[in-house]
């Protein structure tokens, strides 16, 4: 489904990402870890298409086409999904609005028609219930006031109402407590399937228990520098990044 | 990746083009440019007045000589020159129309053009229309529905031939003759607008709307409206405008009186869009407005504006809260992009006991524009425990516009309650980044941000009001952007 090779980036002639690897399924789950700065979050933010970041070598294919020059908003469409680590506020827009249009737009790409109102909001109804949602946070303005766990909660509500092919999960254990945790990961795990894929990004293993992934990725200096399986993620909350911080340097 | 920065944004939007510039050419009956009392004099004659309505247009013709134009606004222009205009100007075809067959096909073509079919809207919205093109009225649909509930509403000139008791009582008892430079002018050679009257404890069945147009080139426009609701009435009344393109600059200077008796409720909902000018700043309506309204006892007037159009506009639709427990509000949206200037507010005159009013104020600039609120709460220290809440936001796309806020308030009542809110914020590019991962493309995006931004005022406006100038807001900012 994706197929990131060799991929270089950089942010205001800054080298971030500096030959990243990976390939990701079908069905499956990955998991990248790694320590603060190591590019994380621009991966994220690079395989969803945001403009500041400039892709100076590689490639990124999705469903075997070369994505880089099509905006985020085309990415969007063809099933990429972020949910982001910092999700922004946008004041009188609410939740339910904001998603309308999400669906519409992404229909209108396609070609189709607007999804019938009675549609729509069975489909709200539906996938509130599934992420324990309150019906009035969805008349809320989008993450305005929003508690961390609750801007959280709405990104994976967002993920579950659009239906993505490929879900990257910035962070999202970050700012949660441990209801809310387990909760945001079941709903993960009930949209989970054998034609959809989940990258997990996350500093703590704590996530992957509930999420749990079928290949655990370190990334460190912009490189993955060690794969594995899920007790990979067991052993770095064990040791730490030190030892990879070695063996790397070594 | 195709990259779209603010940068590109500010581009799209220098280029977007007035949707309404057109001009339509009918046979005008014009008068020669200047003015002096016998133009004033023509104009009245013309209008076949009675002799008490000459006279006072006169009297505010020697009240406009001796007063000099006002620069305290937040902002700059070439000043007009008053000789060089034609202060009448009316469709040559005067007789009123019994079908819209008869109207000039041209006219009817403006019509069209606008998306304003009569028929369309007589069907459809069940909105009375006294359509204004230029100066006299050349349709009014829906009278008789009106008139069954004692409703009046026409235009002025026949309000000041048929109800001369009420236009005499009312006329210039909210905006005197000597208000203000604008408003003086306009009462000297106004010359048409419209009338309406809400009989005691009736409630207007359909909302009134009037369409303006200035359509005759180098004529002012000189609009001049007057709602009174009687004792217990209520009344919902749209005012929208589009101007024809125009390279030189033209006045507009209405005033509007609105008259709320006791337990009384006007609401008066404006979209405005005159043509605001071209990309460099060329051409474009000065739109120098004086609205004002007085509250008896209990009663309740609420401004709601839509203001996209115009080069300059000058504009503070007040509330004089004169009875106690009476109610003013005020809901405004101004948008400003490539050169436009607006200075726009309200001011809450609290005069009676118990009286509330509330301010909403929501600006946004784009290109090189200038967006200031002006507001003035005043509390008399008659006007216990008097109540404002106040609240002014501006919304900033790209870094060559400016945002401005300027309250005023005089409180000379220790029970007074006053409150303000203030804040200023940007687009910014993550807020963009967050749509477009949604699917949004940019141009959608801002609608959306600019909506929601807006929706405390857009909620104001009556239905098919709405969804207009919510349309409007994304022609004004996005024309021609993805």
């Amino acid at each position: 489904m994706l197929k990131i090779e060799n991929l270089h980036a950089s942010v205001d002639d800054k080298s971030i990402l500096k030959g990243i690897n990976l390939e990701i399924k079908a069905g499956e789950v990955h998991a990248i870890m790694g320590p603060n700065g190591s590019g994380k979050s621009t991966l994220a933010s690079v395989v969803a298409g945001k403009e500041e970041y400039e892709v100076t070598k590689g490639s990124i294919i999705f469903n075997g086409e070369d994505i880089e020059d099509l905006a985020a908003e085309e990415r969007a469409h063809k099933g990429i999904f972020l949910s982001f680590q910092y999700p922004v506020e946008i004041p009188g827009v609410s939740v339910t609005n904001f998603m309308k249009t999400a669906i519409n737009e992404t229909r209108k790409a396609k070609g189709l028609e607007e999804m019938p109102a009675k549609d729509m909001l069975k489909l709200i109804r539906e996938k509130s219930e599934l992420l324990e949602i309150d019906r009035k946070f969805l008349s809320r303005s989008l993450n305005e006031g929003f508690s961390g766990g609750e801007k959280k909660r709405n990104e994976i509500f967002q993920m579950a109402m659009l239906e993505p092919q490929l879900a990257i999960l910035d962070e999202t254990d970050s700012g949660l407590d441990i209801d809310a945790l387990r909760i945001v990961a079941n709903g993960v795990n009930k949209l989970k399937s054998k034609d959809n894929a989940v990258l997990v990004i996350t500093h703590y293993q704590r996530l992957l228990d509930y999420i749990v992934p079928d290949f655990v990725h370190v990334l460190y200096n912009g490189r993955i520098v060690k794969s594995g399986g899920k007790e990979l993620a067991h052993e770095l909350e064990e040791k730490g990044y030190d030892w990879i911080k070695e063996e790397v340097n070594a | 990746m195709s990259k779209y920065t603010e940068d590109d944004l500010r581009e799209e939007l220098k280029t977007k083009q007035y949707e309404y510039g057109f001009y339509t050419d009918i046979e005008s009956d014009t008068f020669p440019v200047g003015l002096n009392e016998d133009i004033v004099r023509a104009i009245s004659l013309k209008k076949g007045e009675p002799e008490w309505m000459t006279n006072w247009r006169l009297e505010a013709f020697k009240s406009w000589k001796e007063m000099i134009e006002p620069e305290w606004a937040n902002v700059s222009y070439v000043k007009p020159d008053f000789q060089a205009i034609s202060y009448y100007s009316a469709p040559n075809s005067k007789p009123k129309y019994d079908s819209l067959d008869e109207v000039d096909p041209e006219l009817l073509a403006t019509f069209a053009k606008l998306g304003i079919s009569l028929d369309e809207q007589k069907k459809l919205s069940g909105v009375a229309m006294d359509v204004v093109v230029d100066s006299v009225s050349v349709a009014t649909t829906f009278k008789k529905t009106l008139g069954e509930k004692g409703i009046i509403f026409c235009s002025i000139s026949e309000a000041i031939k048929e109800h001369p008791e009420l236009v005499k009582k009312y006329i210039g008892s909210v905006v005197p003759q000597k208000d203000n430079f604008y408003a003086a002018l306009n009462s000297a050679v106004f010359s048409d607008g419209s009338f309406c009257y809400i009989p005691k404890g009736v409630r207007c069945p359909m909302e009134l709307s009037t369409y303006f147009r200035i359509n005759q080139a180098g004529t002012g426009q000189f609009e001049r409206t007057l709602v009174i609701a009687d004792e217990g009435s209520y009344v919902s009344y749209l005012e929208g405008c589009t101007a024809p393109s125009r390279d030189e600059n033209q006045l507009h200077a209405a005033v509007v009186e609105l008259i709320a008796l006791d337990n009384a409720e006007i609401k008066y909902s404006t979209v405005q869009n005159w043509y605001p000018g071209n990309a460099e700043g060329k051409g474009g309506v000065y739109n120098f407005v004086t609205k004002r309204g007085l509250c008896e006892k209990n009663a309740k007037i609420s401004w709601t504006q839509v203001e996209t159009g115009s080069a300059i506009t000058w504009k503070y639709p007040s509330c004089v809260l004169k009875g106690d427990n009476s109610v003013g509000e005020f809901y405004s949206i101004a948008v400003t992009n490539n050169f436009q200037q607006a200075d726009t507010g309200t001011k809450m005159i609290h005069l009676g006991k118990n009286t509330k009013s509330t301010i909403i104020s929501k600006g946004i600039s784009a290109g090189k524009s200038q967006n200031s609120y002006r507001g003035l709460v005043k509390i008399s220290p008659n006007a216990d425990n008097a109540r404002n809440f106040s609240q002014c936001d501006s919304l900033l796309m790209g870094n060559e516009c400016g945002a401005h806020t300027f309250p005023y308030i005089e409180a000379k009542n220790k029970t007074a309650k006053i409150e303000h809110e203030a804040t200023t914020s940007k687009i910014g590019e993550d807020q963009i980044f967050y749509c477009n991962q949604r699917g949004i493309n940019t141009e959608k995006a801002i609608a959306l941000i600019v909506n929601g931004f807006s929706k405390d005022v857009l909620n104001k406006l009556p239905m098919e009001f709405a969804v207009e100038a919510q349309k409007l807001l994304e022609i004004s900012l996005e024309g021609s952007v993805g």
